[in-house]
Parts: C-alpha cells; sequence; structure tokens
C-alpha cells in the first residue's frame, strides 16, 4: 500500500502535461474548455498532433503505434489529456476498430487501415445500433448476403455518431440467418460510407445538435476482403471491441473541470448580493459531489493498478455506472448554478447571458446520453450482479 | 501508488481473519457474548492481546508492535466482518492512541506496555451529553490545587466506560481541552454502564472532585484529541467496510436461496439491481477508506482524508444496512439474523464520532477555497 507515484510515473506525469498544454492548440483546448463543439478538421488537426507524438494509439500493439505502457501510465495519459482540455483520439478510431483490426484483421487489413485509422486520415463510424437492436444488440436484422467475391449489405443502422463525418463503417452484419444461437450468425465489415446505395440521415437531438444519424443500406456491395477476421465471428469481435477498454471509462479529470467550473460560475452568480457559492447548501451540495468524485478516481486507480495481468479488476463494472451519474451530476449542477440564466440556451451577439449558461442545458441534455451508450447502466448493474454477485 | 496489501499484511489479515472467525464461528455466538458483561469475551481479546493487536500501532519502546495505518486498518476490517465486540478501535486507536501521542514516556511505558499485554482496557471518556461531536470538553472541568488536579463533571456516552480499567478524561481548562487519566477507582468517579442498541457498551461517567493526572505535559490538546478522532474515524470506517462486505455477501446469498412465487428471489430484477448498486456503494466506500489509511501513513492532512472517508462511508453504510434488511424481508428484522446485527452496528458507527452530513459541512466549509482535488497530491501526499 503506498499513496504516492514512483518517481517515473511522476516524471511521466510531469511529460504528459506538458505536452498537452503546450503542443495541442490553444484554440482547440478552449473549445473544449467552453464545453463547446469541435468543428471536424479540428478534431482531425488535435488527432494529428498527438499522432505525431505517438500519443494517438498507445495502447495499441507497438508495431502499429502502441508504446508499451502500463495501465497505469495509460491511466495518467488520458487523464492530463482531459484535464488539459485536449479532445480524445476518436473512440470509433482509436479505442474501437482499431484494436479490432489489429487483434482480428489479416495483415492486409492491417496495413491498410492501421495507420490512417491512427492518423484519421480514416474516419471511422459505428454501425452496431438498429431501431430494434439496442442494448439487445444480438437481434440486429441487417443482413451481408455473399454474391461471388463480395457481400451485399441490406438494412438499418442508428445512433451512427458524426457519422456525417465519417470515410468508412464498421458494421454488423447478419451473415448466417439459421445460426441456432443468433449471436454466431454476424459478420464483421468495413466498408466506405460513399459506397453506392448508403445513406445517411440525421437525427436532432432535444440539445439541438446533430452528432446522431440513421444509416440506410440498400444492396450495398463490399469486397469480400472487407470482411474481419472469421465469417460469423462478428460477435466475439463486438464484444472485445465493447470490453476492450478499461482505461478512460470513468473521465473523472472531465468531471473534475465541470466541477472547477461550477466553483467558479457559483462565485459569479450572486443572490441578493451574496455570491451563490457562500449559500451552505450549495456548497455542501459541491462538496458531497466533489467527495463523489475523489472515491471514483481512487476505484479507478484502484482498477488500473490492479489489471496489469489483462484482467480487469472485478470493481471496474463500477466505473462505468458511477462514472456517468457523475457526469450527468456535474452538468445538472452546472444549469442549477445558471438558474434563470439556464433557458437562453440560443442566444446570440447582444446578449449578456454568458456563454458557459447558455452552454448549460444543452449539454445536460445531451449527457442524458452517457448512462445509455456503451452498456447502459441498466446493462451495467445486470454485469455486477450476474459476474461479481452470482446473481 | 498502490492499492494491495504486501504478504506480511496478507498473513495479518489471514491470522486475525481465523482467531476471530475460531471467536466467533456464527452470529449466536456473538449475540451469547453481548448478552454478558462486560459486553465482549475477556477470553478473545486475551488471544488479540497474544497476537500482539492490542499493541499492534505503539512503538516497541512503549511495549508495541510498531505497525502502521494499513495494519490497523486491517485488523478493523476483520473486526467488522464478524461484528467482533471487542473494544480494539475504542481502546487501542482512540484511548491508546492518546496516550501514545500525549502521554510522557512513563505513561506510556506504564499504559501501552499493559494494554498491549491485554492487562489494561483504557477508554476515552469525551462525549457529553449536550456536546455534538466535538474535539473540544465543556461539560467536564478541570481544577488544579498546587500540584494535583480533579475532575468534575459528566461524560456520556462513553464506549465501554464500566468495564475500562483507565479513562483519558477530556476536561475544559483555561485555554483550551485537557487530557487527564483517571484511575478505575479514584475518588469521586461513578461509572453506570448500560448496553447500546448493537449490543456493544456505553457508560455514565461523573466525576465530582475525582483525583486525575494530566496526560503529558499539559495544556490545550484540542489538536491532539482532533488527530485521534480522525485516525479513529478511518479505523471505524475499515469496520464499517468488514460490515458492509458481511451484510452485501449475507443479502446475495440469501437472494440466492430463498423462494417465492416458486422461484428464488435473484430471479427478480427489483432485487439484483439493488444488490448490484449496494456493490458499487461498497466499492467506492472501499477506495477512499483504504486511500485515507495511506494518506496517515503517508503523513499527509488526516483530518480531512478521515472526513471525505467518514462522509462516503456513512452514505454507504446507511444504503447497505437498510437495503441489506429490506431484501431480506421479514427475516432481517429479527435479532437473531445478522444483517439486522450489521445495521444496527453500522448505524452506530456512523454516530459514534461524527455522521456522513457532519462531515459533508466541514468538508463544505472549504470546497470553494481551491479548484480540484487531487488525492494523490497536496495536502494528502
Amino acid at each position: 500500500m503506498r499513496l504516492h507515484l514512483s518517481p517515473e510515473d511522476q516524471a511521466f506525469r510531469q511529460e504528459m502535461r506538458t505536452f498537452f498544454t503546450t503542443q495541442v492548440p490553444q484554440s482547440i483546448r478552449d473549445r473544449v474548455a467552453a464545453r463547446r463543439e469541435l468543428s471536424k478538421d479540428q478534431m482531425i488537426e488535435s488527432q494529428r498532433v498527438l499522432n505525431a507524438a505517438g500519443l494517438a494509439v498507445p495502447h495499441w500493439p507497438v508495431e502499429w503505434g502502441g508504446r508499451g505502457w502500463t495501465p497505469l501510465q495509460r491511466h495518467i495519459w488520458h487523464e492530463e489529456m482531459m484535464a488539459a482540455c485536449v479532445p480524445p483520439p476518436l473512440a470509433f478510431n482509436a479505442t474501437m476498430i482499431g484494436p479490432v483490426i489489429a487483434a482480428f484483421g489479416n495483415q492486409a487489413q492491417k496495413e491498410r487501415f492501421l495507420p490512417p485509422t491512427a492518423n484519421m486520415d480514416i474516419w471511422w463510424c459505428q454501425g452496431f445500433s438498429e431501431p430494434d437492436a439496442g442494448s439487445d444488440l444480438a437481434s440486429l436484422r441487417t443482413t451481408a448476403v455473399r454474391d461471388g467475391d463480395t457481400w451485399v449489405v441490406n438494412g438499418q443502422k442508428t445512433w451512427t455518431t458524426l457519422g456525417q463525418y465519417a470515410d468508412w463503417i464498421f458494421c454488423l452484419a447478419r451473415t448466417d440467418p439459421t445460426a441456432e444461437k443468433r449471436q454466431r450468425g454476424i459478420s464483421l465489415l468495413l466498408f466506405p460510407m460513399d459506397s453506392p446505395g448508403v445513406t445517411l440521415r440525421p437525427i436532432e437531438l432535444i440539445d439541438g445538435g446533430h452528432e446522431v444519424n440513421e444509416v440506410f443500406f440498400e444492396d450495398v456491395v463490399v469486397p469480400a476482403e472487407n470482411l474481419v477476421g472469421e465469417e460469423n465471428r462478428g460477435w466475439d469481435y463486438a464484444k472485445f471491441l465493447l470490453g476492450n477498454e478499461r482505461v478512460g471509462v470513468a473521465p473523472v479529470a472531465m468531471i473534475k473541470r465541470l466541477l472547477a467550473s461550477a466553483k467558479e460560475h457559483a462565485r459569479e452568480v450572486t443572490v441578493d448580493g451574496v455570491p451563490l457559492a457562500q449559500d451552505p447548501l450549495m456548497a455542501a451540495r459541491i462538496a458531497e459531489l466533489e467527495n463523489e468524485l475523489v472515491a471514483l478516481e481512487l476505484t479507478a486507480l484502484r482498477v488500473v493498478a490492479n489489471s496489469a495481468d489483462g484482467k480487469p479488476h472485478p470493481a471496474s463494472s463500477v466505473l462505468k455506472l458511477r462514472g456517468s451519474e457523475l457526469q450527468q451530476a456535474a452538468t445538472e449542477l452546472i444549469v442549477d448554478i445558471a438558474g434563470p440564466l439556464s433557458v437562453a440556451s440560443f442566444a446570440e451577439d447582444g446578449s449578456d447571458v454568458p456563454d458557459w449558461a447558455r452552454v448549460a442545458t444543452p449539454s445536460y441534455l445531451n449527457y442524458r446520453k452517457v448512462s445509455i451508450y456503451g452498456g447502459s447502466n441498466e446493462v451495467q448493474r445486470t454485469i455486477i450482479a450476474g459476474s461479481i454477485l452470482g446473481l | 501508488m498502490d492499492f494491495n496489501y504486501d504478504s506480511e499484511q496478507n498473513d495479518l489479515r489471514e491470522a486475525v481473519r481465523g482467531l476471530l472467525a475460531r471467536a466467533y464461528p456464527d452470529s449466536e455466538q456473538r449475540r451469547a457474548v453481548v448478552a454478558a458483561e462486560p459486553g465482549f469475551d475477556e477470553k478473545t481479546w486475551s488471544r488479540l492481546a497474544e497476537m500482539g493487536l492490542t499493541g499492534l500501532p505503539f512503538d516497541e519502546a512503549d511495549g508495541g508492535m510498531g505497525a502502521g495505518p494499513v495494519e490497523v486498518a486491517i485488523v478493523a476490517e476483520e473486526i467488522g466482518r464478524v461484528l467482533a465486540p471487542e473494544p480494539f478501535i475504542e481502546a487501542v486507536v482512540l484511548a491508546g492512541g492518546l496516550v501514545a501521542s500525549v502521554g510522557t514516556e512513563a505513561q506510556r511505558g506504564d499504559v501501552l506496555g499493559a494494554l498491549a499485554e491485554g492487562g489494561l482496557v483504557p477508554a476515552f471518556a469525551h462525549a457529553e451529553p449536550k456536546a455534538r461531536w466535538s474535539a473540544s470538553a465543556s461539560g467536564v472541568t478541570a481544577v488544579r490545587v498546587g500540584d494535583s488536579w480533579t475532575l468534575s463533571g459528566v461524560k456520556e456516552p462513553v464506549p465501554n466506560g464500566a468495564r475500562a480499567d483507565l479513562l483519558v478524561v477530556s476536561a475544559a481548562i483555561d485555554g483550551g481541552t485537557g487530557l487527564f487519566l483517571v484511575r478505575a477507582d479514584a475518588e469521586g468517579l461513578t461509572r453506570t454502564g448500560y448496553r447500546n442498541h448493537d449490543g456493544t457498551r456505553s457508560a455514565h461517567v461523573r466525576l465530582e472532585n475525582t483525583p486525575a493526572e494530566p496526560l503529558g505535559g499539559g495544556g490545550d490538546q484540542t489538536p491532539a484529541i482532533e488527530r485521534a478522532l480522525a485516525e479513529a474515524r478511518i479505523a471505524y470506517a475499515h469496520e464499517a467496510l468488514g460490515a458492509m462486505d458481511t451484510a452485501l455477501r449475507i443479502t446475495a446469498e440469501y437472494l440466492k436461496t430463498r423462494k417465492q412465487f416458486g422461484v428464488t428471489l435473484n430471479k427478480f430484477q427489483a432485487l439484483t439491481f439493488r444488490a448490484a448498486d449496494m456493490y458499487v456503494s461498497l466499492e467506492l466506500a472501499r477506495s477512499i477508506a483504504l486511500w485515507a489509511s495511506m494518506v496517515q501513513e503517508a503523513g499527509g492532512d488526516v483530518v480531512q482524508a478521515a472526513d471525505r472517508a467518514r462522509l462516503q462511508v456513512s452514505r454507504a453504510g446507511r444504503h447497505i444496512g437498510k437495503e441489506a434488511i429490506q431484501l431480506h424481508g421479514g427475516i432481517g428484522m429479527t435479532a437473531e439474523y445478522s444483517v439486522g446485527q450489521d445495521t444496527s452496528r453500522l448505524t452506530a458507527i456512523d454516530h459514534l464520532l461524527g455522521d456522513g452530513d457532519w462531515a459533508l459541512g466541514r468538508l463544505a466549509a472549504s470546497v470553494t477555497s481551491y479548484e480540484t482535488v487531487d488525492p494523490l497530491g497536496a495536502p494528502y501526499a
């Protein structure tokens, strides 16, 4: 039992901190700090800065750009990145399809896809969820039928995040409708979003933004060589992909930033001339949330410190559940601090409402998603009850 | 940064767990022990002493084992696991801890040596009927006559106060709060013991011009009391972890075996999801309790770390304790079934030295004076 980081890890933390706060363009970091959306070009630029320094895909195999770091170093990398308001590498590329191709793709696929995936020369989107396949992903109905040297894909995906920017999609499709277990008849296919027969339709969300889409496939022809791994084994790859990343499951440093800004705003907002921060109820609410975040951060550290053998720590399932709840609680707190200003979400030039108050409610509404995506909190509870408590 | 016990710490845990499992093989044994005076088992206390546990945190020069906060935490968690009623935290961590930090060399040798050998059980007489979780004293006052001191006033509830062989008493002095040793047979000392809801014992302690010996060099000891209370809060956090772990394990077992409507209760998602939430509470509390012990070991701000642990463990203890009873149904209400005992003990721990809201109030008072918390940085490490 030891509290301090080792001298090596302290030096590593300083190295990361220095890089993130000096090498990533300030305009991008300011935009993240303001909780405003980044443009496509800004996201690409940011990831390329990281990739040039070997900091975009440190968890990949070393021959494809990985760094062979310890789980604790990866945790520090992720935390420092978020603390510095650096946008993390695009999850679809860096933590989803990249590791899957590296683990299950053939040599030609690795050479063709991995370098451009790390460098955002390809922007990937995820073709998993369907209108009738959400948490129950194995019930997906999109089909791929073999036709000579090609697959022909028909069906529909939904909740395709940033699909409007994507160059390629990694897509789960049913290739054996006769399989006894429905999980067994699914394959993972890769194809360009501008393939004939692909149609994208934006979905407007409750925050007024456009980050997800519906994607329709009508007789989309995919070369057979674009199937990843083995036919009908796509479910295994999807499970690998979703369970792959234990670092950054709970975005502690990001929630820390939210709480720090909440304190700042609570000092600015006054109630009958007294700063809101001096209201005992408000101070207690912030202090309680902050303490829960300390407990979450320490749990994340316990998990990374104990996952050196590659097996996730049992407590890791706590991180997604509690991490999403605390993100939501922090965004809710900021709406409440904004109070009456929180309705002025789309105020424009000439408004006296500060930007943080304008963005507060759309952000709060947007963050309802975090307890739904990537395995809803109810799925996490099912995992804890089943795998840990044996219920 | 390392959250793992080393091999010696693992050995200690196994040894303590083994000893306590033999002493308290089931909750019936614990019930029988707390039904009789003095509310714990003197033989078990002797065995704890033989293992060195009643002198665990004290310097070897004072007759102790020279162990650190992590070892104390390990013992406390194992005590909580079986709800052993022996006053390890009350006598060793709190009363003994004050003697260790404040006492003269002679006092340390006398008191800690006898405590380590199992022959002397001290208690800290600090709580007062009209005070609420304060580090200072006002209901008992100390008067100096020549070279000697006397104390007058009431301390209550004093954990283990009737059985104690020696009282460490806090008392108002000019300019603060002093600490004094009061012998069990001291003149003008009246102790009336009773049973607490969790089976442990407390006492009403009346002092009337009772002779007392200043602990250490005298003077205001409020900072030492604050620190000793913080260290005891951390130890209680670990005792609570043991009790919560047991309550959750027993509840999960019950859900797998109890049948209603023709199926075991674990077929009902309304129940299994609540058990999952109990696990989340337990693991978050465990992280912060382990951290607080490491802060103590590293010489960081133990008072604030204890407040953080107190808040999280208070919330977790209430959540897990209440849900353990509810998920059991009627059987959880019975005195003979152990989850109710766990919940009763968790409730006592929560209120002995300051509850969650109390700790939150202290944390809230300074929350806007800093930007963010770094649990691996200042003021903790």
